[in-house]
C-alpha cells in the first residue's frame, strides 16, 4: 500500500513537473507564442465555463462575448481570421495554472488585475476591457435593499480564489457583520447553492451578477444591491516573459477600443482608408509601419476592426442588446464620460 | 572452489546492474524535472519559496475546528484543512466501521429478507462511483430540504434545513472533573478485566465483565456530577429572522450540508466494501472451529467472542486498512461540494490566491501521504496484535 501511494506521489510529481514545462518564453524580439501560434494555425484562448456577454457558448458551441472579442481580434491580427481560435473553459481555480503551463496564450475570462496577480506569478495583464466592481445579489422576497441591511448569520456564496471571495471578508469586517462565508470552485455551483436557498446572498463583480441572473429559475425573483464594494479592473492576461506576444495582445485590446474613439467600425474600417485624418489612417492600416513593430503585417489593425468590430459595437451585441448591462457606465469612453482611455497607437 | 567463488561474485554483480542502472535512471528523471522547472520558473519570474505560508491568508473558510478568520496565516488555513479532512475521515471511518459489520453480519443472516436487504445494499452503492453518491446527497437530497422558517423540526431541539443540521451545543461546567472521572473508569475497567482473565484462567470462574464495566462506567461519572458540581446544559438552537424572507438559527452547533453529504456518502460507500471484508472474514473461519468450541461447552456469544472473531479479525483487518486509507484519500472528493478540506482551503484557494502552485500542491501530497503512512503504521500493529500467536 504505501508503496503504491508512493508510486502516485511520483507520478504526481512529474505530472506536475511537466506541466510546469511547457515553452520557454524569449525575452528577445522574436516572440516564440506568436510562432507556434502561426504554426497551429489558432489562438489558445481561455475562457470562463460560462458568463453570458462576456464568454458564453451556444449550443452549437460558438462561443462569443466581449472577453471573447479580444481573442478573436488577436487572431484576426495574427492570423488573418478571427475565428481560428481554440477556446479553452476554465474555472477561477484553473485559469492562472493553464497560462502559465502554456495550455492557453491568452487568458481573457473576466480577471480582476492586481498587483500580485500581476507582479508574483508569472502573469502580466495587458489592459482593461471591463471596468467592473463586486456587488451582492439578494432575492426580491427578502425585502433587502441596501447592503446597510444585511445581518449577522447571513450566508454569503462566491467562488474560491478570486479577489471577489477576499474583498467580501473586508466587507462583512469593516461593517462589522458576523457573516457565513460559502465558497465554490465553479460559478455555477455557486448560482446552484443561491438559487436552492443555501445561501442568502451571491456576491461577485457586478457584471458576474446580471450575467448569472440569467441563468436562475426565475431571473425576476432577485435584485442586485446598488452599493459597489470595490474596483475591479477586469482584463486580458498573458505570460510573462514573452514581450513581443505580450505586446500583440495589448494592442489589438487597444486598437479595437480607439476605434470606437474615432468611429472606425466594421461597416466603414475599409472605407476610411482615405480618410483624412491621419490617426484614423493609422488604425486602418494606410499610414505608417505599425504592424511591423512586432512582426505582424499593416493591416492587421484593420483585420481587427473588420472582422471583430470595435469595443462600442462589441459592447452593444453582447451586453446591451442581451439586457444583461445595458448601462456603460465607467465603461463609456473618456471623451463621453466613461473611464475607458487608452494609449494612442501610433 | 575458486572457481566457485568468481560465479557467486558474478551472480552478485548481475544482480546489482540493473539495480544501479535503474536508479540512475530514476535521479536522472528527477533531476531533470527539477532543473526544468527552475529554468521555467526562472524564465517566467516565478519565485519559489515557503515565505507566503507566514503571510496573511485575508479569506475566510466556512467551517473550522480551530479559532480562524482571515486575520490568521496561509499556514493555520492548512491547519484549518487539515483538521476538516481529519474530522470527516475519521466521522466517515466510525460510521463506516459499524455500518460494515452490521451489513457484513447481515448478509449472514438466516433471515432472507435481512440477508437480500443485505445484499442489495452493497451491490448498490458499491457500484456506484463515489462522486456521484457525493453529488446525490448534496444535490438532490440536501438541497431539497426547507429553508430555516420551515425547517424539519426535531422535537423543538434539532432543526434539519437547506442550511444544515442545527443541534444543541453541549456547555459543560467542571469539565475536567467529568474527564477525570471517566479516565478512572477506564482504568478501573482495565483492572477488571485482569481481574477476570486471572479468574478464568485460574479457577475457571466467569466474571461478568460487561455489566460490571457498564456499571463502573455509569458511578464515577455520577458521582462526579453529584460531588463536584459537573453539570452539562444544552444551547439549543433558536430561529432568528435577518430579514422578511431570510432565517437562520442562532446558538447551537450548526452541521453544514456539504459535510453531512460527504460524511454520508464516504461511509455509506465504504461500508459496502467493510461489508464484505467481514462477510469474508467470518466465512474464512472453518465451520470445525466453532463445532468444536461448541462441544467443549462454551455458549454462542462466548464462541463468537472467543473463537470466530479473533480468527476472523486476521481475515478482515488487512483489507479494511485498505478501506480506512481509501475512505481518507476519498475525502478528497470535499472539493466538489465545497467542503472546506484540505484540498479545498489550500490546494484549492490559498493555491489561487498565492499562485504558488508547485510549494503547495508539494506539502498537500506529503501531508496525504503522511496521513495514509500514519493510517496504515497503526493498523499494522493492531494487525499484528490480533494476529494469532503461534505457540
Amino acid at each position: 500500500m504505501i508503496k503504491s501511494i508512493k508510486n502516485w506521489i511520483l507520478v504526481g510529481f512529474a505530472s506536475l513537473l511537466l506541466a510546469a514545462c511547457g515553452q520557454d518564453g524569449a525575452g528577445s524580439k522574436k516572440s516564440k507564442t506568436l510562432e507556434n501560434t502561426k504554426k497551429a494555425g489558432f489562438v489558445k484562448c481561455g475562457v470562463s465555463e460560462g458568463v453570458p456577454g462576456f464568454s458564453n457558448a451556444d449550443a452549437s458551441g460558438n462561443w462569443s462575448g466581449i472577453d471573447v472579442d479580444v481573442c478573436r481580434a488577436v487572431a484576426a491580427a495574427v492570423l488573418g481570421d478571427a475565428d481560428k481560435v481554440k477556446y479553452t473553459p476554465l474555472n477561477a481555480a484553473e485559469r492562472f495554472t493553464a497560462l502559465n503551463s502554456g495550455e492557453i496564450d491568452i487568458l481573457s475570462r473576466n480577471t480582476t488585475w492586481t498587483l500580485s496577480r500581476d507582479a508574483d506569478i508569472g502573469l502580466t495583464f495587458v489592459g482593461v476591457n471591463f471596468y467592473d466592481g463586486q456587488g451582492f445579489m439578494v432575492r426580491k422576497s427578502s425585502g433587502i435593499n441596501s447592503v446597510n441591511e444585511f445581518k449577522d448569520g447571513i450566508v454569503a456564496c462566491t467562488n474560491i480564489g478570486t479577489t471577489t471571495e477576499l474583498n467580501m471578508r473586508d466587507f462583512f469586517n469593516s461593517k462589522n457583520i458576523k457573516y457565513e462565508p460559502l465558497g465554490f470552485k465553479s460559478a455555477d455551483e455557486v448560482v446552484q447553492a443561491y438559487d436552492a436557498g443555501r445561501c442568502d446572498t451571491y456576491t461577485t463583480d457586478k457584471s458576474g451578477l446580471a450575467a448569472q441572473r440569467t441563468k436562475m429559475k426565475d431571473p425576476s425573483e432577485h435584485k442586485v444591491l446598488p452599493e459597489t464594494i470595490s474596483k475591479e479592473p477586469l482584463g486580458p492576461v498573458v505570460r510573462q516573459g514573452d514581450n513581443v506576444w505580450e505586446d500583440i495582445v495589448r494592442w489589438s485590446l487597444n486598437t479595437f477600443i480607439e476605434a470606437e474613439e474615432y468611429g472606425v467600425n466594421s461597416a466603414n474600417a475599409s472605407s476610411l482608408k482615405e480618410s483624412d485624418n491621419p490617426a484614423i489612417k493609422r488604425l486602418v492600416g494606410a499610414e505608417g509601419e505599425l504592424g511591423a513593430a512586432f512582426g505582424l503585417d499593416n493591416e492587421w489593425s484593420l483585420r481587427i476592426i473588420e472582422q471583430v468590430g470595435n469595443y462600442g459595437e462589441s459592447y452593444k451585441k453582447h451586453l446591451a442588446d442581451t439586457g444583461i448591462m445595458p448601462n456603460r457606465g465607467p465603461n463609456q469612453l473618456w471623451t463621453k464620460g466613461g473611464i475607458l482611455y487608452v494609449p494612442p497607437a501610433r | 572452489m575458486n572457481f566457485k567463488n568468481i560465479s557467486f561474485q558474478s551472480k552478485k554483480i548481475r544482480n546489482l546492474i540493473p539495480q544501479i542502472l535503474i536508479l540512475t535512471v530514476l535521479f536522472s528523471v528527477i533531476i531533470y524535472f527539477v532543473t526544468n522547472v527552475q529554468t521555467n520558473m526562472g524564465n517566467r519570474g516565478i519565485a519559489f519559496g515557503f515565505g507566503f505560508l507566514n503571510q496573511e491568508s485575508s479569506f475566510d473558510i466556512t467551517f473550522s475546528l480551530i479559532d480562524y478568520n482571515g486575520s490568521y496565516s496561509y499556514a493555520r488555513a492548512f491547519l484549518v484543512g487539515l483538521l476538516n479532512t481529519l474530522l470527516v475521515s475519521v466521522i466517515g471511518i466510525f460510521f463506516a466501521t459499524i455500518l460494515g459489520v452490521i451489513v457484513g453480519v447481515s448478509r449472514l443472516s438466516d433471515n432472507y429478507l435481512i440477508s437480500k436487504v443485505a445484499e442489495w445494499y452493497v451491490e448498490i452503492f458499491r457500484n456506484i462511483p463515489l462522486i456521484l453518491q457525493i453529488f446525490f446527497w448534496y444535490f438532490a437530497a440536501l438541497r431539497a430540504l426547507p429553508l430555516p422558517n420551515e425547517a424539519i423540526n426535531f422535537y423543538d431541539i434539532s432543526f434539519l434545513t437547506v442550511k444544515g443540521f442545527y443541534v444543541p451545543k453541549f456547555i459543560w461546567n467542571n469539565f475536567n472533573f467529568f474527564i477525570i472521572a471517566i479516565i478512572i473508569s477506564i482504568t478501573a475497567i482495565y483492572f477488571l478485566r485482569n481481574y477476570a482473565r486471572k479468574q478464568r484462567e485460574q479457577y475457571g470462574r466467569q466474571v461478568p465483565v460487561f455489566i460490571f464495566s457498564l456499571l463502573i462506567l455509569l458511578t464515577f461519572p455520577l458521582i462526579s456530577f453529584f460531588l463536584f458540581d459537573v453539570n452539562l446544559s444544552f444551547e439549543y438552537p433558536v430561529l432568528k429572522q435577518l430579514s422578511p424572507s431570510i432565517f437562520t438559527f442562532d446558538g447551537g452547533v450548526n452541521i453544514i450540508p456539504e459535510l453531512l453529504a460527504l460524511a454520508l456518502s464516504l461511509s455509506m460507500y465504504t461500508a459496502t466494501f467493510i461489508a464484505e471484508n467481514v462477510r469474508a472474514g467470518i466465512l474464512g473461519v472453518g465451520k470445525g472451529q466453532k463445532e468444536a468450541a461448541l462441544s467443549i461447552g462454551l455458549n454462542k456469544n462466548q464462541v463468537l467472542k472467543l473463537v470466530v472473531m479473533p480468527q476472523a479479525l486476521r481475515i478482515i483487518i488487512p483489507p479494511t486498512t485498505n478501506q480506512y486509507l481509501n475512505l481518507t484519500k476519498n475525502s478528497s472528493l470535499a472539493a466538489a461540494i465545497a467542503y472546506p478540506d484540505i484540498v479545498l482551503v489550500f490546494a484549492g484557494t490559498a493555491l489561487m490566491q498565492t499562485g504558488r502552485a508547485i510549494e503547495i500542491i508539494s506539502i498537500t501530497m506529503l501531508t496525504y501521504l503522511s496521513l495514509s503512512v500514519a493510517i496504515s503504521v497503526f493498523m499494522n500493529w493492531y494487525n499484528k496484535k490480533m494476529a494469532i500467536k503461534e505457540k
